[in-house]
């Protein structure tokens, strides 16, 4: 008796197993990159994570086929190598002989992709799952693009510039020309005799030629 | 200040004091071009051997004709037209030319510096744009044009320019550049409004500012790691190099057009000038500035590109690791980046066919420092790549931005000085008018003109406008100064100018640069050059995504028809020096002024001119 069900286990398991191969046409390829993502804080891949996977994928099957028995020994594991990395195929719960479909796999695992991986502390990227492309999350854009808004500000700054510059250079004519209409004449040399030199002052400056004017003036 | 009479004659404005002056000069000199001309061609022609035609061709053809300018301009006291017209009226054709070329320069440099801005205004973002691609429409995967180049490439020639791709289709026109554009016009006008009096104070930050950033980069660059791999690939000499003419060519080229002569913006600033200014001085230091300036600036960019390349090789080698470690299943991380050439060995030996069937990459150091690039492509491409990879991206991204931009705005006041003082000079514009007024005209003129390159070709037309439009023409007009000044002035009255301005006549040196050596050089490198450019069809790198070989550029040739504009660009300019010449020489013969040979407007029996009088005055 305890003979037969040894063999019947034996039998199962290797069933099982032969359920679960490299390139199993149902099965996909789980590929974890921990060392990498977490460096310091990387934990050991052993059978305890690996029993962790069995049942954040059992999880995501039950999540997906809305409350469907799946349990760990649902989930089949088999090829694994020191990458850490190893192929699963999923057994329907009722009959273990019979293989969930590629398709409705996949759909569990994107939808609660985040979940299995945060189990695991990882990524899309550190947490592979070879033929399931991660989702991609757009970026998230606001309603004005935030480059306007920094345009609007130089922008505002410039014209601002623009107006202040005016305004006080019309202002500064006016008043210049309410004053001239006053006192010309007085205003004339010593014009003459400052505007020559600006800064130099070397040589002699002779004040009854200036250069400045090389058309005389009527 | 500009001060206006009652009358409506106008004063000459004047500098406030002499740094205003001397920034303003270098300004104009230190351009875009010292940050990504220089330190590509110092890199392309054998590193440090370089600075041996770049030094010899500033001090033998660069010096020489800064100082002419600067001596001719102070000392006539006129713009670019009026100086050209004293010394002749044959040669008013000269001024005319330098304003066309000043204004076709103008569009294309505010062009750039629009993109500049469209960059700084995107930097303020968390992560910068240029660092990933974008999904595609059903957001299934990143967008493939984004995939097959690289981020910086797609936020360039896709989110930028929106490149067309050929020049022949122009697309049309795109919002967000006319407005990048439209600030970067203004920005100009509000620096221009007061003339030289707010030109003056715009440069005290504009001139200076770019100094400070390219220390800080500097200094942040040659703390990061690979940087040092960078500097030694820059500056490791390769004699060789120096046989061969092209490179002589190229540092010629590159003074002189780094030191923006013949736009006449440097005559229009030292005629500001009081009389007597040491003009010797200030061009031997605007010129040595300016190279220092480059020198400087490849330093710094060097060491953030050999950082970039180091960057580029850890991630190549890491990707191969991955692939490695992913293939023959191996532990995480088992493979080390210093490990990573003996493992390939070991693997060579044990399972060599396997190895093979792994998709390795070639990573060589060499091979990404010599991703080189000029202009645009170093500032908007490779550039923003590598800091993207430096930690604080933004606050670099925004400094660099800002940098180039205050570069290219200072050299923009040079180039629109340069219109806007022969314009004044010809009273092409009423009277009444006043200069804040003219200024806004000749501004949204060329702002509207402007607008071709903000199309889909725009690019592609900024790159003709810039390898034609400013360059044959400036040399022929440099010829044209040089013989004008001191053969049509002559050698002896220029001495006396320079004397009366400096108080010392010009020494042995300076007399044989400007009587031989410097025309010789400039009719060379002229001939020469038009001759390297006439031997092969012109053509173009078009960014074409249906390309095969894509993400590389696909060379293509110019159309006829952009081949008669670029004739045109080159001839249109330089047409009104002949045509001016014999406008005058008809006239002349008109009024059969016996004074055929002296052609001076100014002379008038009873009054004479300089020399007599400043004879008499020494006497």
């Amino acid at each position: 008796m305890l003979g037969q069900i040894f063999v019947l286990l034996c039998l199962s398991s290797a069933w099982a197993q032969q359920l679960c191969m490299p390139e199993a046409s149902d099965g996909y390829k789980v590929r974890l990159s921990i060392n990498t993502a977490l460096g310091d804080q990387a934990y050991v891949w052993n059978e305890n994570e690996m029993f962790l996977f069995r049942a954040t994928l059992a999880f995501a099957m039950r999540s997906y086929s809305g409350g469907q028995d799946y349990n760990v020994s649902n989930i089949v594991v088999c090829a694994e190598t020191p990458r850490v990395s190893f192929w699963f195929v999923v057994t329907a719960p009722l009959n273990s002989s019979r293989l969930i479909d590629r398709s409705d796999v996949e759909e569990a695992v994107r939808k609660s992709r985040n979940r299995i991986n945060s189990a695991f502390l990882l990524t899309d990227r550190s947490l592979e799952f070879i033929g399931i492309p991660p989702i991609l999350t757009a970026p998230v854009t606001p309603d004005t693009p935030q480059w306007l808004i920094v345009f609007g500000v130089v922008m505002g700054a410039v014209g601002a510039g623009i107006v202040v510059l005016l305004v006080t250079s019309v202002v500064e004519k006016k008043r210049k020309k309410n004053k001239k209409s006053g006192d010309e004449d007085i205003e004339e040399e010593p014009r003459e005799k400052t505007e020559g030199n600006g800064f130099a002052r070397d040589g002699v400056y002779n004040m009854s030629f200036s250069d400045d004017d090389p058309v005389t003036q009527m | 200040m500009g001060k206006t009479k009652d009358s409506g004659v106008e004063e000459r404005p004047k500098w406030d004091n002499k740094v205003q002056y001397l920034l303003t000069c270098i300004g104009f000199a230190v351009g875009l071009g010292n940050v990504w001309r220089f330190p590509y061609l110092c890199q392309i022609y054998g590193g440090g051997a370089f600075l041996i035609p770049y030094l010899i061709a500033l001090v033998f053809a660069g010096l020489p004709l800064l100082y002419l300018e600067l001596a001719i301009g102070q000392r006539l006291r006129m713009g670019s037209i009026g100086v050209w017209t004293s010394i002749s009226p044959l040669l008013g054709g000269v001024g005319i030319a330098s304003m066309l070329v000043s204004f076709l320069v103008g569009i294309f440099y505010n062009t750039i510096l629009a993109w500049v801005l469209w960059y700084f205004f995107h930097s303020f973002q968390n992560p910068l744009p240029w660092s990933q691609c974008p999904l595609n429409d059903n957001l299934t995967g990143y967008n493939v044009e984004c995939v097959k180049s690289t981020p910086s490439n797609y936020f360039w020639y896709r989110e930028t320019l929106n490149v067309t791709p050929d020049i022949e289709t122009s697309g049309s026109l795109h919002w967000w550049l006319v407005i990048c554009l439209a600030s970067a016009w203004f920005v100009v006008y509000v620096c221009f409004i007061k003339g030289i009096a707010s030109i003056g104070k715009a440069v005290y930050v504009t001139a200076t500012f770019p100094y400070l950033v390219l220390t800080v980069f500097l200094i942040r660059g040659l703390t990061l790691p690979g940087a040092t791999d960078g500097l030694l690939y820059l500056f490791t000499p390769d004699w060789e190099i120096l046989k061969n003419p092209q490179v002589w060519l190229d540092a010629f080229t590159q003074i002189f057009f780094s030191l923006s002569l013949a736009f006449g913006g440097l005559i229009a600033f030292s005629s500001y000038n009081p009389e007597r200014n040491n003009c010797e001085r200030d061009a031997i230091l605007v010129g040595v500035i300016n190279s220092a300036t480059s020198i400087y600036a490849s330093i710094s960019i060097f060491s953030i590109l050999g950082f970039k390349a180091t960057t580029a090789f850890n991630s190549c080698v890491k990707e191969n690791i991955l692939a490695l470690t992913n293939h023959f299943e191996f532990s995480d991380q088992n493979i080390t980046a210093d490990k990573y050439d003996h493992w390939v060995e070991y693997l060579n030996r044990t399972s060599p066919g396997e190895l093979a069937s792994v998709d390795l990459r070639h990573c060589d150091l060499q091979t990404f420092l010599d991703q080189s690039a000029s202009g645009t492509g170093l500032a908007f491409i490779v550039f923003t790549e590598a800091v993207v990879e430096m930690p604080g991206s933004q606050i670099w991204a925004i400094l660099f931005f800002v940098m180039l931009f205050t570069l290219g705005l200072s050299s923009m006041f040079g180039t629109i000085e340069g219109i806007l003082r022969p314009i004044k000079d010809l009273k092409l514009m009423p009277k009444w008018m006043p200069n804040e007024l003219r200024t806004a005209v000749i501004c949204s003129i060329a702002f509207l003109t402007a607008l071709i390159f903000t199309m889909g070709s725009g690019n592609y037309w900024v790159e003709v406008f810039n390898s034609y439009a400013g360059s044959v023409p400036l040399l022929i007009i440099a010829f044209f100064e040089i013989i004008g000044v001191i053969y049509g002035r002559g050698m002896k009255t220029f001495s006396e100018d320079i004397y009366f301005m400096t108080g010392k006549r010009p020494n042995i040196f300076w007399k044989a640069c400007w009587m031989v050596i410097s025309p010789v050089m400039l009719l060379v490198v002229l001939v020469a050059y038009v001759g390297i450019q006439a031997q092969t069809h012109p053509s173009y790198h078009a960014w074409n995504p249906a390309y095969e070989l894509f993400p590389k550029t696909e060379m293509k040739p110019y159309p006829d028809w952009v081949f008669a504009i670029i004739v045109l660009l080159c001839v249109l300019p330089l047409i009104s020096i002949p045509l001016v010449a014999l406008y005058q020489l008809v006239r002349s013969r008109i009024k059969r002024s016996s004074a055929l040979v002296v052609l001076n407007p100014y002379c008038n029996d009873g009054f004479e001119v300089e020399p007599q009088e400043q004879k008499n005055q020494r006497a």
